[in-house]
């Protein structure tokens, strides 16, 4: 999502000395992914987002994984520009190769992962030349207690029971948070349960969204993200003859 | 006699001349610049809402008024009477809103007289976008608009523009997204009058909980055939704490060291007078 354009004449006009113009960053994100749930409970961390890549208002790649299981402790879920995702998840299955060859059995854990995250993007906001994403980071943390942080381009990060990006943070947020207060105890099948429902409403009501999506799992005993699947989706209200007035 | 037939046609027609007349403005610019800054229009930041269910209609509204980012009023009154069977929902400038709804209403009392009628839900509508449209979007009244008239339960949105909707269910306002999402997932086609202010109560909480334009308490209004039930406030969500401590000086506090009689005015006596001449 970056574009340098360095526009410096060296004498090629006919009225120029020699002027260099600032380094510039055309910022726009181009192929995007919308909304990222997520729902921490005492038994787990559940988090799920569509599969659908926009190009604009088009519906270009219907099939993207935006979810990413980086390690047993760990799975992301990109919001925005999805090649500065692509790029970031690249950089991600390194580390964890890295870890890997340490061979100590110790991989980094969520906790490390979104603070990682945070720095990253902080630096590049600080350097005006961000990458367009809000991450979702859903595991748990060495002691297999579940964790759930937001990071977003501009460096902003925070660990919340329930987070969502983009249109869901005004449309499923309320719900997730409201079926939270009424149930703390929720267990996993239940918060899946919760953001399907939440799914459903963001298709009916975010242009950008698809009906095919896919819900990760971090708990004691799984780390996994499911095959795509769609919601049921009630469009009755609609035969009724309408109109606008 | 062409005079006096001249005066009668032109007394039948009746041009109503459009919209705001904007010579002020480059004054106004001039004005800004010279760093005069204008008051800002205090916005209702609203969660309003509106479901047609068995019976009729329930609208809701939140409670607070903001000028900025300060609360103006806690609990002032977003849904407007209309006529005795006919009420509106406002969002956006409040005084835009409390001002379209006031004219409408007299407009549409003004009909009832002339017809002998009920009026209907559909004759406000009409007034309702014909004026915003005339003003191009400046009248900033975002409205959800229901009745029951003859012709059974009716639900509408009018946008400052001067669109409308006709709709089962619907939301305006800053928390207008919270509050669709509860009527997105559970609404159906002729729910009982208790489940329909059940919903339209949760959706308006959730404006109130998750939206910072919107706050307070939860108003509704249950409008059915022949009458309708005012609950102000339906639900009381944000509540002033009682203060921790009493911040007054109990007397005595001060301590006092010396007193001295107060001379009242009439004991004094005039010893020397000078009456200046004008």
């Amino acid at each position: 999502a970056v574009v340098s354009t360095q526009s410096g004449h060296y004498g090629r006009g006919k009225d120029e000395g020699t002027t260099v113009s600032p380094k510039k960053h055309t910022m726009q994100p181009i192929v995007t992914g919308t909304s990222v749930l997520g729902i921490r409970t005492k038994e787990g961390v559940v988090i799920a987002a569509d599969t659908l890549g926009s190009y604009g208002s088009l519906a270009r790649f219907r099939d993207i994984q935006r979810l990413m299981k980086v390690n047993d402790s760990t799975i992301i879920g990109g919001f925005g520009d999805y090649a500065d995702f692509q790029f970031l998840m690249k950089l991600l299955r390194q580390q964890t190769i890295d870890d890997e060859v340490v061979g100590d059995g110790v991989y980094r854990d969520a906790p490390a992962i979104h603070n990682w995250l945070r720095c990253v993007l902080y630096n590049r906001r600080t350097k005006f030349n961000p990458l367009w994403n809000t991450i979702v980071v859903a595991g748990k943390n060495y002691g297999g207690e579940p964790y759930l942080g937001y990071v977003d381009k501009i460096g902003v990060a925070f660990e919340e029971k329930t987070v969502a990006t983009g249109f869901g943070s005004y449309i499923a947020l309320p719900m997730m948070r409201k079926a939270m207060d009424e149930n703390p105890d929720m267990g996993v099948e239940e918060a899946k349960a919760v953001l399907k429902r939440c799914l459903r409403v963001l298709f009916y009501r975010d242009c950008r969204s698809l009906n095919r999506f896919q819900i990760g799992v971090v708990s004691a005993g799984e780390t996994s993200i499911s095959e795509p699947m769609s919601a049921d989706t009630d469009w009755s209200i609609g035969a009724n003859p309408s109109g606008y007035e | 006699s062409n005079f006096i037939i001249k005066q009668w046609y032109q007394r039948r027609v009746v041009i109503t001349a459009g919209g705001f007349s904007f010579d002020n403005c480059r004054r106004n610019a001039f004005m800004e610049k010279q760093g005069i800054t204008f008051p800002t229009a205090r916005k209702t930041g609203t969660t309003i809402c509106g479901v047609i269910y068995k019976d009729g209609v329930v609208l809701g509204a939140d409670t607070r008024a903001t000028g900025g980012s300060i609360v103006c009023d806690l609990n002032c009154e977003k849904i407007h009477y209309i006529a005795d069977n006919i009420y509106c929902c406002g969002a956006g400038t409040a005084a835009d809103t409390e001002f379209t709804t006031r004219m409408v209403s007299s407009k549409m009392e003004l009909l009832k007289l002339r017809t002998g009628r009920e009026g209907r839900v559909i004759s406000a509508l009409r007034m309702l976008k014909q004026y915003l449209f005339r003003y191009q979007g400046y009248i900033s009244a975002a409205l959800v608009l229901g009745g029951v008239d003859v012709t059974g339960p009716a639900l509408y949105t009018v946008y400052p523009h001067g669109s409308t909707d006709k709709l089962p269910y619907v939301t305006m306002g800053s928390g207008s997204l919270a509050a669709m999402s509860v009527f997105e997932d559970r609404y159906k086609l002729n729910m009982e009058e208790e489940e329909a202010k059940a919903l339209v109560c949760d959706a308006i909480k959730a404006g109130i909980i998750n939206d910072l334009g919107s706050g307070s308490n939860v108003d509704i209004t249950v409008i059915r055939k022949g009458e309708v039930e005012v609950f102000r406030p339906y639900q009381v969500v944000c509540q002033k704490s009682q203060r921790q401590g009493d911040y007054t000086f109990p007397r005595g506090t001060t301590v006092v060291t010396n007193t001295t009689e107060m001379v009242p005015f009439s004991a004094l006596q005039v010893t020397d007078e000078e009456v200046m001449e004008l």
